[in-house]
């Protein structure tokens, strides 16, 4: 089973985040770890989830939470690529319809 | 098609997820169950399994089984988990507001609503001091 490494790409106020492989109850945390203290000054986060084949509840409160953050600064927060199970699973959470998706 | 019967006791910690999802793909792969929709049990799985570990013993600590069967054709996966810690049916709560914007949305039980949207069929029973909770899905894409 894959794990979940992180890879981020700041540049002015744009902050992108390269997920691959779960994120799941166990890899969360680390998720969480590596985007929330990093968006300082962000007004743009990307979350480039292309390689990320599965997401769990646990994300879906992480991901809410960063949402929330950019609503603070007026910011704005964006999927972009989910795969086929992702894009599922923030549909029928209702989180397709509160998030920016980027094909 | 054979018939596919498996049983894993184990401690409910969610430390321990790894090691139940590895018990379920050994099972669905061997069966060919198409990516997708192991995906999709995987997750429900996940959901079930970490609400256990989480709320069952809280705090003290203690098992659950798990029991899958495989049968019929198309084959139809059914997982069963067994805890005897407090009694909790997770079908009892209401299905969260998903329409609500992201400042008005509560979080809590997204892993259930999750759960139903992904199995074909969710079901539980409070039995000789046993929670039980059974989870049915073809193993076909749909």
């Amino acid at each position: 089973m894959d794990e979940l490494t992180i890879k981020k790409q700041k540049e002015h106020d744009v902050l992108t985040v390269f997920a691959e492989g779960r994120i799941d109850t166990d890899t969360t945390p680390k998720f969480d770890a590596e985007v929330s203290p990093s968006l300082d000054g962000i007004t743009k986060l990307v979350l480039d989830f292309e390689k990320v084949s599965y997401i769990s509840s646990s994300a879906l409160r992480v991901i809410l939470k960063l949402q929330r953050k950019m609503g603070e600064v007026n910011g704005r927060l964006i999927i972009r690529k989910p795969t086929d199970l992702v894009t599922e699973v923030l549909e029928v959470t209702g989180f397709l319809d509160i998030l920016n998706i980027e094909k | 098609m054979k018939l596919i019967k498996n049983e894993l006791e184990i401690e409910a910690e969610a430390v321990k997820l790894r090691t139940v999802i590895s018990f379920i793909d050994e099972q669905l792969e061997a069966v060919g169950c198409p990516m997708k929709t192991q995906l999709q049990i995987e997750l429900a799985v996940e959901e079930i399994f970490v609400n256990i570990a989480s709320y069952a013993y809280a705090p003290g600590t203690g098992t659950v089984q798990i029991k899958t069967v495989i049968s019929g054709e198309p084959p139809v996966a059914e997982i069963t988990f067994i805890d005897h810690g407090v009694r909790y049916d997770p079908l009892s709560r209401d299905d969260p507001n998903v329409k609500l914007p992201p400042s008005e949305r509560k979080i809590g039980g997204l892993g259930i609503f999750l759960t139903k949207k992904n199995m074909d069929n969710v079901s539980y029973e409070y039995r000789d001091g046993c929670n039980i909770l059974v989870m049915r899905k073809l193993l076909i894409n749909q």
